[in-house]
C-alpha cells in the first residue's frame, strides 16, 4: 500500500535575484520501505523532505499536483492540522545532534515531549517510555542520560537521542535527512544500523536523503537520483550498478574502489539537457 | 574542576577590585575637574577671605594632588564619605533614607519596560519583516532615543494638565503624608500594609507616570535586544526539530527558543536597570521626586562635593554589582556553564 504519493512536486525560492527553482515535477511513491534520494549539494534532495512536511521557509512556493499522505492531502493541510501529522505520523531525523537539539533542555525531557505533544499521558508515563527508548537506541544508563544536556554528550549518542525522538511516537514515515554526515566514520555504522533496526521492527517506511551512494546500496531498497532539481532516475539499490542514466553512471563510476586498482577517476559530466 | 571554579572566582573579584579601584580614581578626577568651588560652596558668596583661607586650609586643598589622592583614597575605604552640606548629615546616611523612592521608582519602571518589552520583542521576532515587526521597530527607535526628561515634560502636560489622570510632583499626595507607617520606604508596600487603600491609590497615581516615562527606555531597548536575540535563535536547527515534532508555534517559540534567550536577558535586564538609576536624575527632576536623582542633582547645584562623589561612586557601585549579579545568574541559569 502506498503510504505517500508525491506528484510532480515543485519547490521555488522568492530570492533577491528573482524565482530559484529548486525542485522541478519531482514524482514518486512511498510504500513501506526504505527509499533513498540521493544527489549532489543543491540538487533539491533536502527540500523535497522538508516540503512533505511543510518545513520549508515563508519565502518558498511549494506546489504539486498530489501530495497526499495516507487519505489525508497534505497541501491543503492548515497549521493544525499538519502539526498532528508531524511527528505522530511523519518525522524528521535531522542531520547535526550539535544544532538540532534544543542546549537547555535535557536530553529526557526533550524526548519525552515528542510523546506529549501526541498523547494524553503524564509525565511520569512519557519518562519511563523515553528511558526505555534510549535503551533502545543502544544508550547504555538511560536513566542518567535522561537527565544530561546535548553539550554533555557525544555526537554518536546526540544522533541516536534524536532517533529515540523521532522514533518513540512510532510514526508511518521517517525522513533522515543525512543523519549520519555530520557523525564520525567510526559511529556512524553504529546508528545506521540502530535506525535499521528501528524502522524495520517497528515497520516504518523510511526517507534517506543522502550523498553517500555506497551507504545507500546497502542499506536502502530503492534509490531516487536526482540532479538539478529534478528526479533523473528511480532504481532498485540493488541494481545500482547497472544503471542507464549518464548521471547515475558518472556517480558510480566517480566511486572509488577498494578491491580494483583506478588509475584516475572520472569527472562527473552535467547535461543541461537532463533537465528539460 | 573545583580547582579552576576557585580560580575564576579570585579572577572575578581581581577584576571586580581593579573596576573599584578605577571607579574611585575617575570619580576624584571627576571631583577635581569640575568648575565648583567646594570651598565657596562650604563658605556661602558672603564670607570674607580669611575665612575662605581657613576652610581651604581644613578642606586640605594646599596639599599636593597625589597627596589629596591619597587621602580621599583612604577616606573612602574606611567608608567616610564626609557630610553633606545641604543636609549636614553623614552623605551616607542621606543616601540610604533617599534610595527607597528611587528603587521603588526604578522597580515599577522594570517591571513596565519587561513586562511591555520582552513580549514586544518576541512579537516583533516572530512577525519579522511585517506590519508588527516595522511598527515595533519604529515604535522602540523613538522610545530610545527620546530624551525622557522630554517626554516627562509632555507627560506631565497631557495627563497631569490636561487629563488629570495622575497625580501632581512628589510621591503621593500632601493630605496622606505621614498617613501610614513606613515599614519598607516603599509607598506602594507600604500603604497596603497599613491598610490604606486610599493612600495606595494615591501613591500609585503619582507613580504612575514618571516609573511609565522612566519604564519607556527599557521597553525600548529591552524590546530591540528581545527581537535581535530571537531571531538569532528562531533560525537555530533545534527550533525546526520542535517544530518536526508537531509542537505549536507557541510551545515552540517560548518553551524552546525564548528559553535559550533567558540568559542573555536576564543580563540585559540588570543593564537596564542601572541605566534606570541614571535615568532617574532627570525624571526625579521633573516630577520632584524625593528620591536619589533629585539629591544628586540638588547637590550638584550646590557644589556640595562630599555628596556628588558620594553619589557617583554609589551609581558605578551599582552598576559593579549589577554585573556579577547577572554572571550568578548566568552561572546558574545556563547549563552550558556547570
Amino acid at each position: 500500500m502506498d503510504v505517500l504519493t508525491v506528484e510532480k512536486l515543485n519547490v521555488s525560492f522568492r530570492t533577491d535575484e528573482g524565482l530559484k527553482h529548486a525542485v522541478r515535477d519531482v514524482s514518486f511513491t512511498l510504500k513501506n520501505e526504505k527509499l533513498a534520494i540521493v544527489g549532489e549539494s543543491g540538487s533539491g534532495k533536502s527540500t523535497v523532505g522538508k516540503a512533505i512536511l511543510k518545513l520549508n521557509p515563508s519565502s518558498s512556493i511549494v506546489t504539486a499536483d498530489k501530495l497526499q499522505f495516507k487519505d489525508c492531502n497534505i497541501l491543503t493541510c492548515n497549521d493544525r492540522q499538519i502539526r498532528s501529522i508531524r511527528g505522530q505520523h511523519i518525522s524528521m531525523i535531522m542531520q547535526d545532534p550539535k544544532f538540532s537539539l534544543n542546549p537547555v533542555m535535557t536530553v529526557g525531557d526533550q524526548i519525552s515531549e515528542a510523546l506529549r505533544v501526541h498523547q494524553k499521558i503524564t509525565r511520569h508515563e512519557a519518562k519511563k517510555a523515553a528511558i526505555k527508548m534510549l535503551h533502545e537506541v543502544s544508550i547504555s544508563d538511560p536513566e542518567y542520560v535522561y537527565g544530561q544536556y546535548p553539550h554533555e554528550i557525544s555526537g554518536g549518542m546526540g544522533q541516536r537521542v534524536m532517533i529515540a525522538m523521532m522514533v518513540i511516537p512510532e510514526p508511518d514515515i521517517i525522513i533522515a535527512d543525512e543523519p549520519t554526515s555530520a557523525l564520525d566514520v567510526s559511529v556512524q555504522q553504529d546508528v545506521l544500523n540502530i535506525l535499521n533496526e528501528l524502522v524495520e521492527r517497528k515497520n516504518i517506511s523510511l526517507i534517506f536523503v543522502s550523498h553517500d551512494l555506497n551507504l545507500v546500496k546497502k542499506f536502502c531498497d530503492r534509490v531516487l537520483v536526482m540532479y538539478g532539481g529534478k528526479v533523473v532516475e528511480s532504481i532498485k539499490a540493488n541494481a545500482l550498478s547497472n544503471a542507464t542514466h549518464p548521471y547515475t553512471r558518472g556517480l558510480m563510476e566517480s566511486l572509488p574502489s577498494l578491491k580494483h586498482r583506478r588509475d584516475v577517476l572520472p569527472v562527473l559530466s552535467r547535461d543541461q539537457q537532463w533537465l528539460a | 574542576m573545583i580547582r579552576s571554579r576557585w580560580l575564576g572566582a579570585a579572577k572575578k573579584l581581581g577584576v571586580i577590585f581593579i573596576t573599584l579601584f578605577g571607579l574611585l580614581t575617575m570619580t576624584f578626577v571627576i571631583g577635581r575637574l569640575m568648575p565648583i568651588d567646594p570651598v565657596l560652596a562650604v563658605v556661602g558668596p558672603d564670607a570674607d577671605s580669611s575665612t575662605y583661607e581657613q576652610v581651604f586650609l581644613q578642606m586640605g586643598l594646599d596639599r599636593p594632588i597625589w597627596v589629596q589622592y591619597f587621602y580621599y583614597l583612604q577616606d573612602m575605604l574606611s567608608g567616610d564619605f564626609g557630610y553633606a552640606i545641604l543636609t549636614g548629615s553623614p552623605v551616607v546616611n542621606d543616601i540610604i533614607r533617599v534610595l527607597p523612592a528611587t528603587i521603588e521608582l526604578a522597580s515599577v519602571a522594570i517591571i513596565f519596560g519587561v513586562g511591555l518589552g520582552v513580549p514586544l520583542g518576541v512579537y516583533a521576532a516572530t512577525h519579522r519583516g511585517r506590519l508588527g515587526d516595522h511598527l515595533t521597530r519604529i515604535i522602540t527607535l523613538f522610545g530610545y532615543s527620546t530624551p525622557v526628561f522630554w517626554v516627562g515634560m509632555v507627560g506631565l502636560i497631557i495627563f497631569y494638565a490636561w487629563l488629570n489622570w495622575a497625580g501632581a510632583a512628589g510621591r503621593i499626595g500632601f493630605a496622606y503624608d505621614g498617613m501610614f507607617v513606613s515599614y519598607t520606604g516603599f509607598y506602594l508596600i507600604d500603604t497596603l500594609l497599613s491598610g490604606n487603600i486610599d493612600a495606595f491609590i494615591s501613591a500609585l497615581r503619582h507613580i504612575a507616570l514618571p516609573a511609565l516615562i522612566l519604564g519607556l527606555n527599557s521597553v525600548s531597548f529591552l524590546g530591540r535586544m528581545t527581537r535581535s536575540f530571537m531571531l538569532e535563535q528562531l533560525s537555530q536547527e533545534y527550533v525546526k526539530t520542535a517544530r518536526v515534532k508537531g509542537l505549536s508555534e507557541r510551545s515552540v517559540i517560548w518553551k524552546h527558543a525564548f528559553k535559550n534567550i533567558l540568559v542573555q536577558l536576564l543580563t540585559i535586564v540588570a543593564l537596564a536597570y542601572g541605566g534606570l538609576l541614571e535615568g532617574a536624575v532627570l525624571i526625579e527632576t521633573v516630577f520632584a521626586w524625593p528620591g536619589f536623582g533629585q539629591y544628586l542633582t540638588d547637590s550638584l547645584l550646590m557644589g556640595d562635593m562630599n555628596a556628588v562623589m558620594a553619589s557617583v561612586l554609589f551609581i558605578g557601585l551599582v552598576f559593579v554589582f549589577l554585573n556579577l549579579l547577572s554572571d550568578v545568574l548566568y552561572k546558574l541559569f545556563d547549563p552550558r556553564t556547570k
